[in-house]
């Protein structure tokens, strides 16, 4: 960390948006990236996410022959990588509705900047998670009908008393208003594309997207109200969406799942997972594109302080587990804490409190959280802490419940880790596809928090 | 409407304002002097402008967003209802067949998402987009400002004050630095 990363004075809050800007400078900067050259990192870094793609499609294909046999789940382990994953990113797509909703009611203006980036990650977050039930079930072709209600031959349909199809409608409402949000607001901004678009090519295709938007005042006016219905209603739907994930375990009976606090604790958790990859993603784009002036230090202090509420909210979860294991008396229950601070995964659960408890402490401090590199590698331990996580809560609760006979290990193989990183691939090759082909931040917004936007009302 | 007394080879007159200031100020000049088939545009949503535009009503969007949020309520416990107690009742831990309260989360679902898609779909029906032409696309300089940085008042044809010489004259009084013709 240089001297150059520390705020002048620290007392004051740098600015949203920097000084100098204009509706005209705004979107030649953000388009510029959209239509101009692309650097040599832009496409090697695509080569690589690109092979992740690949991956993927060869581990799903291995796995469609051959069966889940292929993955180290077992008996009593049945979810293994699997679930952790989905979990995993179904929590990091938590953070762009968390930005574009629920900061948007809370009139947070630091938020428009990087709003449009963090619901493309959640979209994309969405498409990985989304893989992994759909090919747990081995052969999802088959699997359709007991995953969503349709009529079909056998006359059977699925059972709506289980937190595994609440699970399907959650995922599903989610991904499916994300998408919409996502595009309602990228509405404008595809519109403006289009005027801005030289090649023939480009204009027609922006001006398909932006369905003939003019900037209307009377669209606005609708538009306002629609967009913030959306917001509205996307608030509860993704507080619901990992509650109900959390559903598919706390109404199991295993030791580690039974429990109330999963809900809050796996939203919190969510949170917390998303902040952490907005600030591992953003902090690279922000560098590489020249996008210091709209996605400032203001930006990434605050960020840096909702992942320490989360982090601490994570931890305080944590520290009731072991509470109520112990305050339960229940004998499976406190061997189920015993095993996973001293079990076979033990450093696993070392390294997931080291992650999320100890090293987002120096968050406390702003020289910290105004320090790009310090931030960016806080962000990294939260990334590798919530994947600790969910494997903790997954495999370590299986691998031993009630009955000492049907006790196994859980080892992953190389297929498990072959998904799982052609996953990541793919959610990189698509934030890459993102950044080329759309403006990474809402121009439209931005444009309100330039100085002339500030209307003074008239004698009307 | 007047569309009979419109000249037929114009569809209004398009005036651009230095600023969003200046833009406002002349949309209530219009609308006090008593111009009713106008509208503004801007790069960006402005609240008083669409006030002033709009002449105060209130948006549809949230009534029919309400409507598909009901209808979607409705559709999830009526699917849940149907398949669970009548087409294939079956018996789950002695719960009775028509056990609700297990069908409020996918109710909630279907809820949000019949809301939103309304709200989406149903603010693009209000607004008749999309649109694959529209006559003010055919002023050069609003094609290549509209979404950019420009602040336009267009006052149409439709108007049964707009008259092709003193409506320019007003617009020009009103500040505009620049007044277009808008073929239709």
């Amino acid at each position: 960390m240089s001297v150059a990363d520390l705020p002048q004075s620290s007392h004051h809050a740098p600015p949203v948006l920097a000084p100098g800007h204009g509706p005209a400078t705004i979107t030649d900067k953000i388009s510029s990236v959209v239509f101009g050259r692309m650097p040599l990192w832009f496409y090697v870094g695509m080569l690589i996410a690109f092979g992740g793609v690949m991956m993927l499609l060869g581990a799903l294909t291995k796995l469609v022959f051959e069966g889940i046999g292929i993955w180290g789940n077992n008996q009593p382990v049945g979810w293994g990588f699997d679930i952790i994953n989905f979990v995993w990113w179904i929590g990091i797509g938590h953070a762009g509705t968390l930005i574009s909703a629920i900061l948007l009611l809370l009139r947070q203006e630091w938020r428009t900047s990087i709003n449009r980036f963090a619901e493309a990650m959640t979209l994309f977050a969405v498409a990985c998670a989304v893989i992994y039930p759909l090919f747990h079930t081995g052969r999802p072709w088959l699997a359709a009908y007991w995953l969503l209600p349709y009529p079909n031959t056998m006359g059977m349909w699925p059972n709506f008393r289980s937190p595994l199809i609440w699970d399907v409608f959650a995922v599903s409402t989610y991904g499916s208003v994300s998408l919409l949000f996502w595009y309602i607001g990228l509405i404008p901004d595809l519109a403006a594309l289009r005027d801005k678009a030289v090649k023939a090519w480009q204009q027609r295709v922006y001006g398909i997207f932006s369905l003939g938007w003019r900037n209307s005042a009377r669209h606005w006016h609708n538009y306002e109200s629609a967009y913030l219905l959306l917001a509205g209603l996307s608030t509860p739907l993704v507080l619901s969406v990992h509650s109900v994930v959390s559903f598919d375990f706390a109404s199991g009976q295993i030791p580690g799942w039974h429990a109330t606090i999963f809900p809050p604790y796996f939203v919190a958790g969510a949170v917390f997972a998303g902040f952490a990859m907005v600030l591992t993603l953003v902090i690279p784009l922000r560098r590489f594109f020249g996008l210091e002036d709209f996605i400032t230090t203001r930006h990434l202090d605050n960020m840096g302080r909702v992942m320490l509420l989360t982090g601490l909210i994570v931890a305080y979860g944590y520290a009731m587990e072991l509470f109520t294991a112990w305050y339960s008396g229940n004998l499976y229950e406190m061997y189920m804490v015993k095993n996973r601070l001293t079990g076979p995964y033990a450093a696993i659960y070392a390294s997931l409190i080291l992650c999320n408890v100890l090293a987002i402490q120096p968050l406390w401090f702003e020289r910290f959280r105004r320090s790009v590199v310090a931030l960016w590698i806080i962000s990294m331990f939260v990334n590798f802490g919530m994947w600790f996580e969910r494997f903790i809560i997954i495999p370590t609760s299986l691998h031993r419940d009630f009955l000492p006979g049907a006790w196994d290990m859980y080892t992953p193989t190389r297929w498990d880790f072959a998904t799982f990183f052609g996953t990541i691939g793919l959610f990189l090759a698509l934030m890459f596809l993102f950044v080329r082909v759309l403006p990474a931040i809402a121009m439209f917004e931005m444009k309100t928090l330039t100085p002339e936007a500030k209307i003074k009302e008239g004698a009307h | 409407m007047h569309a009979a007394e419109a000249t037929p080879d114009l569809h209004g007159l398009l005036a651009e304002f230095g600023s969003a200031q200046g833009l406002v100020d002349a949309a209530e000049r219009a609308h006090r002097a008593g111009y009713r088939a106008m509208d503004a545009y801007s790069p960006y949503p402005i609240e008083h402008l669409s006030e002033v535009i709009c002449e105060h009503h209130r948006s549809k969007v949230p009534l029919i967003c309400l409507t598909g949020g009901v209808i979607g309520a409705l559709s999830g416990f009526a699917l849940a209802y149907w398949t669970s107690a009548i087409d294939y009742p079956i018996n789950i831990g002695g719960r009775p067949f028509n056990s609700w309260p297990a069908f409020i989360p996918v109710i909630f679902e279907t809820t949000i998402l019949f809301a939103a898609f309304s709200a989406g779909i149903g603010m693009l029906a209000v607004n008749r987009l999309p649109e694959p032409y529209h006559p003010v696309f055919n002023v050069e300089r609003f094609r290549q400002a509209g979404a950019r940085d420009g602040y336009f008042l267009c006052i149409e044809a439709t108007d049964p004050k707009f008259d092709r010489t003193a409506t320019r004259q007003f617009l020009v009084e009103a500040g505009a630095v620049e007044v277009n013709e808008v073929a239709p």
